[in-house]
């Protein structure tokens, strides 16, 4: 090999722990863009099929937004930013946040918004006859500790009416937002809970085609970290993508 | 790989109540004499503008750096400047403005120069997943003929990623679907 190129000056070296290209998005686990049971979908996705790209330096660097965004513990406590107490279950809901390696992503915004537990949302748009709470807004945000953890104390969200179809009611849930570390792993996605009569009936829900997917929305009751006389624990582990097999680099 | 990913979700109607933020907009103080405007419209496939969307948009300083804390260069490159900039409203009618630095190039594929872009993701009621987008600037024509990423895409549509000069910075507008549907990327 007498004919070496010189290797393009690096301008960056990343840490050890940090990927430098992700896995690529599995397509069997998110729903389609395209899906006739939800109807808003119709003139909202994309006819053409996605561009498939590398990933540079742009897709596996990302913001860290929790300095500016959460201001302290009443931020994770959705039950105490106002006078009284909420109506609803009073609920501690903790989970991890990881990469498909299992390693946990620290220091990461973790952001949720919800329904109060008449169903309603603290929004101008909401029109379902139901109460609104005047002890709840319906809007946390923590950030990840060393073990990747969130931890926020809210009250059980209630299902609510919606004009998809005749008699459309979706599930009870919790909406999340995840920067994760890298523009690559961003994901909003929802949480529900177990056993919900609404399941089988809901496009959102069941735009999920793989069963074991959808199952992986449903928080779990942790019996252990349910304070006596006080709140419920649930538990919802969330997972981004993890790091790819070349670096970004050599990716061509 | 042990976990399997978690899936995706529409980020529904009333994120307005979770996720935007008065500042959320500015990725850079917009006194900043270097800070650039970009406006635009997300339009669905009737045409029709999308008031619930919001858009996220990350981007590399003027010397081509990101504020990435975790690694790549360190600490923030530009004191004050975030690189990171959400708009979505309450009540939104379907346009969005958000303020920046003009990124530099950056490093892509083999080292090859990236032209200036900021990348872009894009949610709203009705889309049930992220849809993933470049922006370029059409005031760039030499940096873009180079690009690599644009040269993946189909040359007749490669317009759709072009930012265009106007008053007070550039617009930017967002076609979901239609002959002028923006290109979307798998990344």
């Amino acid at each position: 090999m007498s004919d070496v190129q010189e290797a393009p000056p690096r301008l960056w070296t990343p840490n050890d722990d940090t990927p430098t290209s992700y896995t690529r998005e599995d397509r069997a686990v998110h729903p389609p863009m395209d899906d006739p049971g939800y109807k808003s979908t119709q003139y909202r996705h994309p006819k053409q099929p996605l561009v498939y790209v590398p990933q540079t330096l742009t897709e596996v660097t990302g913001p860290q937004l929790g300095a500016e965004r959460v201001h302290g513990p009443l931020d994770a406590d959705l039950t105490r930013q106002h006078e009284g107490m909420p109506v609803g279950q009073r609920l501690l809901l903790g989970g991890r946040v990881m990469d498909t390696e299992g390693k946990p992503l620290r220091g990461t915004l973790v952001e949720i918004w919800q329904a109060n537990a008449a169903g309603r949302y603290r929004h101008r748009w909401d029109r379902w006859e139901a109460p609104l709470d005047p002890n709840f807004s319906g809007a946390g945000r923590c950030v990840t500790d060393d073990d990747g953890r969130f931890a926020f104390t809210t009250i059980r969200p209630g299902p609510y009416p919606w004009g998809n179809h005749h008699n459309a009611w979706r599930p009870a849930h919790i909406h999340f937002s995840l920067l994760g570390r890298a523009f690559a792993q961003r994901l909003v996605t929802q949480m529900y809970f177990p056993d919900d009569p609404f399941f089988d009936y809901d496009p959102i829900y069941n735009s999920i085609r793989d069963e074991q997917a959808r199952r992986r929305l449903i928080a779990r009751f942790d019996i252990h970290g349910t304070v006596p006389n006080w709140a419920q624990a649930w538990e919802f582990d969330i997972v981004l993508r993890g790091p790819g097999a070349t670096p970004f680099e050599e990716a061509w | 790989m042990i976990f399997p990913a978690t899936p995706s979700q529409t980020v529904g109607p009333y994120f307005a109540i979770g996720l935007p933020w008065p500042q959320g907009p500015n990725a850079v103080d917009p006194a900043d004499p270097r800070a650039i405007r970009i406006s635009g419209s997300v339009l669905d496939g009737q045409g029709e503008l999308v008031p619930d969307h919001m858009i996220e948009v990350w981007g590399a300083s003027p010397d081509g750096r990101y504020p990435d804390v975790h690694a790549f260069g360190g600490a923030g490159p530009a004191r004050g400047f975030r690189g990171f900039a959400r708009c979505g409203h309450e009540g939104g009618d379907g346009t969005f403005e958000i303020v920046t630095l003009k990124p530099g190039p950056v490093p892509g594929p083999g080292g090859a120069a990236q032209a200036p872009h900021l990348a872009v993701s894009l949610f709203a009621r009705g889309m049930l997943h992220r849809l993933v987008t470049r922006i370029y600037f059409a005031d760039e024509p030499e940096a873009n003929a180079l690009d690599p990423i644009l040269a993946r895409i189909p040359p007749e549509r490669r317009a759709t990623l072009l930012a265009q000069p106007a008053d007070a910075g550039y617009r930017f507008d967002i076609r979901l679907q239609g002959p002028d549907e923006t290109v979307f990327l798998d990344i």
